[in-house]
């Protein structure tokens, strides 16, 4: 630390903008500082279909270079009416940190609980979306480290997926990767989901050419790609493996499914 | 002269006089946060058809000091759940109080004479699952507070279908189930051997009581050969729906030393 | 001036205390392990090297040639275990040129602990050194800092804990050469399934007085899944928005060209015989 605070460069004057508070211990005396994070690993991923949402998770839970728990699923019906969720029409998913996960996940299902005992019918995905977002953003200084992603169907019967960040900022999209390889499925998804940079062949010269139509897959379609999805960040991801957990949300309720993913 | 843009407009300390931090803010917030002091290295768990064994070592260390070597580290609750600590010891019996407490709490509300004979506990009680639920909402308050109890627990037992019942908590409230668990050391030196007993819920549902045991004392032969702040002395604890037989001071038997005839030296040496 | 360079040393301390990281090293999150057996030693890796938590390498080789009678599995930073064992591999050549003799695991083991102890542990090499010799058999572990053990069985990286629970449960004295590489790629397999820095596959190495058996991918647990679905594009998806041809001849108004004969095509190197 010595060599670095005079400035190294000139070997000349220090400037003060290195000084920061300090805090008031006896030199040499070493704080073991608890850190309320630690990142569990895992990815997860939503796509929404014509009249269906598909929701998946791999479920392994990590820490550091060690593997917790082969089977830990982060993919959660939300607001059934009983302790078994058979009536839920929402899927909640959570990456990060598994604690908070698991706490954000009880809020938002005890609220969904005491809105349809209320109101006597279940919480629409979009007011869940805008509550979820609100209890994302009352922790905004101690936040939960979670990327959530909330699924269901909308009014009209369509596939809904909100995305959020840690804090609350969220938006409705066709699809979202998040978690540990969200950068590795992310672009793969943009391409086979949103069709970007896809054109019809021979449509035109240069900027003329026709981007390929953006028309919404099918259920068996979006079965396929997210386990090829989960495949492929499995081969190229340490912290994703062991399970792939599927729910699909339709107008019928919400199925699930397991299937595995390498254990290396 | 230092061009970098983030000295730009800077008071030089040579001009000036370094800045006094001390018109800063000089104490920092209230550090409820200790580290842990006198600790209990792992607990290892595994299931089998009927329950889960668990194995705990007996010494409680003060840093790199063997400082007690008597301290025992599974707890029954109720009679019908252990619980493992791994992690500081003071805030083990601080967690050991507590559910004292619980325990006698439950014991005023429930009459035992109304156990069902199928081996579900009855309704009201706390099993295994419901404790590690309760264990996990304190420990994640604790730490959402910044004072966590610095400890890792294991929980075993039957749950609400008298199926068995593993499940971990650490000191941020994470909460994960395995058909195997270890922690601390044991989860990169026990884990690995108790995987291949049994890697899946199926296989553990496979194996008898008998090989369970086989398995952790195994585990707990090769946690005391390769981590520095273990004991032979352990305790070990089989929890079934008859109930708990917990044996607390139980010897490491047929150690292998017989490899260190064979070493001379670390490199050239050869006599 | 032979070794390494230290004229970026000042530069990069300065941007380092300005907060710009160190670049990143693909380092072997390893398991690696070597075993004793009656008559040789076998030593054996995973295959799979990481980048932080990416896995950068799915197959790659970290058992490391050194002479015909000596080889070494490598952990820590892929690019230290490479050039140190190719290093003390070349000096371990010229001295066994100069006195006529064999190379001995020994001096293998001595050459790098010299050199890594000379690098207080700045060179990231972790290895398992093991070879036959007119001294017997041997095998040793040699850690960054200098520092060698001499033990029948070793494991190394950040999988040595699990492949250490395999040994410390399965290993007996005076085993046959099977039962040795049996123990060494369960040892392997055990790192590969429970730490996440290794992966794939595992990499078996045999030697004896007489020979050494290179198993490269002996076993393969982990073999890719086959995709469910083929993504392949039709032709002309991808939008081209400019186009230019240049011809070859044209191609002087760009570049320089020069031509230059070659005396004999496929020319051989020259090579001592």
């Amino acid at each position: 630390m010595a060599m670095f605070s005079q400035n190294p460069l000139m070997n000349g004057p220090n400037y003060s903008f290195n000084e920061g508070p300090k805090v008031n211990a006896p030199e040499g005396a070493r704080q073991h500082r608890f850190d309320p994070y630690t990142d569990n690993g895992g990815s997860t991923l939503a796509i929404s279909g014509a009249d269906f949402t598909i929701m998946a998770g791999d479920t392994r839970l990590t820490s550091g270079y060690s593997i917790n728990s082969r089977y830990h699923p982060k993919v959660f019906k939300i607001g059934g009416t009983t302790a078994d969720q058979h009536d839920a029409t929402l899927c909640l998913s959570v990456v990060g940190f598994a604690a908070d996960g698991e706490a954000l996940k009880e809020r938002l299902d005890a609220i969904c609980k005491m809105y349809q005992y209320r109101h006597g019918k279940p919480m629409s995905v979009k007011a869940c979306a805008q509550r979820l977002s609100t209890i994302l953003y009352q922790k905004r200084f101690f936040p939960y480290y979670v990327y959530a992603i909330l699924g269901g169907l909308d009014e009209e019967g369509k596939g809904a997926v909100y995305s959020y960040d840690p804090v609350g900022s969220y938006e409705r999209e066709q699809c979202r990767a998040g978690g540990a390889a969200a950068s590795l499925i992310m672009p793969f998804l943009d391409n086979q989901v949103n069709f970007k940079n896809q054109h019809v062949p021979g449509s035109g010269e240069g900027h003329a050419l026709q981007e390929r139509e953006r028309k919404p897959l099918t259920r068996s379609e979006v079965e396929i790609l997210v386990k090829d999805v989960f495949d492929g960040a499995v081969e190229r991801h340490i912290e994703v493996g062991d399970g792939l957990q599927m729910m699909v949300i339709t107008k019928n309720g919400i199925e699930e499914i397991f299937l595995p993913l390498k254990e290396d | 002269m230092d061009h970098r843009p983030q000295a730009w407009g800077r008071p030089r300390d040579d001009v000036y006089g370094a800045y006094d931090a001390s018109y800063l803010q000089t104490s920092g917030p209230k550090n409820a946060t200790q580290s842990p002091v006198v600790t209990g290295t792992s607990v290892i768990a595994l299931k089998f058809k009927d329950g889960v064994v668990m194995a705990a070592d007996n010494l409680a260390s003060y840093g790199s000091l063997a400082r007690f070597t008597d301290v025992k580290r599974l707890r029954v609750f109720l009679d019908s759940s252990i619980i493992g600590f791994g992690g500081d010891v003071s805030d083990m019996q601080y967690l050991d109080r507590h559910l004292n407490e619980l325990a006698i709490d439950e014991a005023y509300d429930n009459d035992p004479s109304t156990v069902p004979s199928d081996g579900t506990s009855p309704p009201g009680t706390l099993n295994a699952a419901n404790l590690h639920k309760y264990l996990q909402k304190l420990m994640y308050k604790r730490r959402n507070d910044f004072d966590p109890l610095w400890n890792q627990l294991l929980v075993a037992g039957l749950d609400a279908d008298a199926k068995p019942y593993l499940a971990s908590i650490d000191l941020r409230g994470t909460t994960f189930t395995s058909p195997t668990l270890a922690t601390g050391f044991g989860s990169a030196l026990a884990q690995p051997i108790m995987r291949r007993y049994a890697s899946t819920e199926e296989q553990a549902a496979s194996r008898t009581r008998e090989e369970a045991i086989e398995v952790a004392k195994e585990c707990m032969k090769v946690l005391y050969y390769r981590d520095a702040r273990s004991l032979d002395r352990y305790s070990i604890a089989v929890v079934t729906k008859e109930g708990v037989e917990l044996k607390q001071d139980e010897l490491l038997e047929r150690q292998s030393w017989a490899f260190a005839e064979r070493i001379r030296g670390y490199g050239t040496q050869t006599v | 001036m032979p070794g390494f360079d230290f004229s970026n040393y000042n530069r990069n301390a300065a941007l380092h205390a300005q907060g710009v990281p160190l670049p990143k090293a693909t380092s072997t999150g390893t398991t690696i392990v070597g075993c004793i057996f009656e008559g040789g030693v076998v030593i054996a890796a995973d295959t799979r090297a990481t980048s932080g938590p990416i896995v950068a390498d799915k197959n790659c080789e970290k058992l490391h040639y050194i002479s015909p009678n000596i080889w070494c599995a490598g952990a820590g930073t892929a690019a230290d275990t490479e050039f140190t064992t190719a290093l003390i591999s070349s000096q371990l050549e010229l001295h066994s040129l100069s006195t006529g003799r064999k190379p001995r695991v020994v001096t293998c083991m001595t050459l790098l602990k010299q050199h890594l102890f000379r690098y207080q542990g700045h060179i990231g090499a972790y290895l398992v050194v093991a070879g036959a010799d007119s001294t017997g058999v041997h095998l040793f572990t040699v850690h960054a800092h200098g520092s060698t053990d001499k033990l029948p069985y070793v494991t190394m990286g950040s999988g040595s804990l699990a492949a250490m629970s395999v040994f410390e449960t399965q290993w007996k004295a005076k085993m046959t050469q099977d039962e040795a590489v049996k123990l060494c790629s369960e040892a392997i397999l055990a790192g590969i399934f429970n730490d996440l820095g290794s992966g794939s596959n595992v990499d078996v190495a045999v030697i004896t007085p007489d020979k050494t058996t290179l198993k490269r991918n002996y076993i393969k647990p982990n073999e890719r899944t086959q995709k469910l679905k083929s993504y392949k594009f039709a032709r002309g998806t991808t939008a081209v928005l400019n186009e230019k041809i240049i011809r070859k001849e044209d191609l002087g108004n760009f570049v320089s060209v020069q031509e230059i004969h070659v005396a004999e095509p496929g020319d051989k190197m020259e090579v001592d015989v």
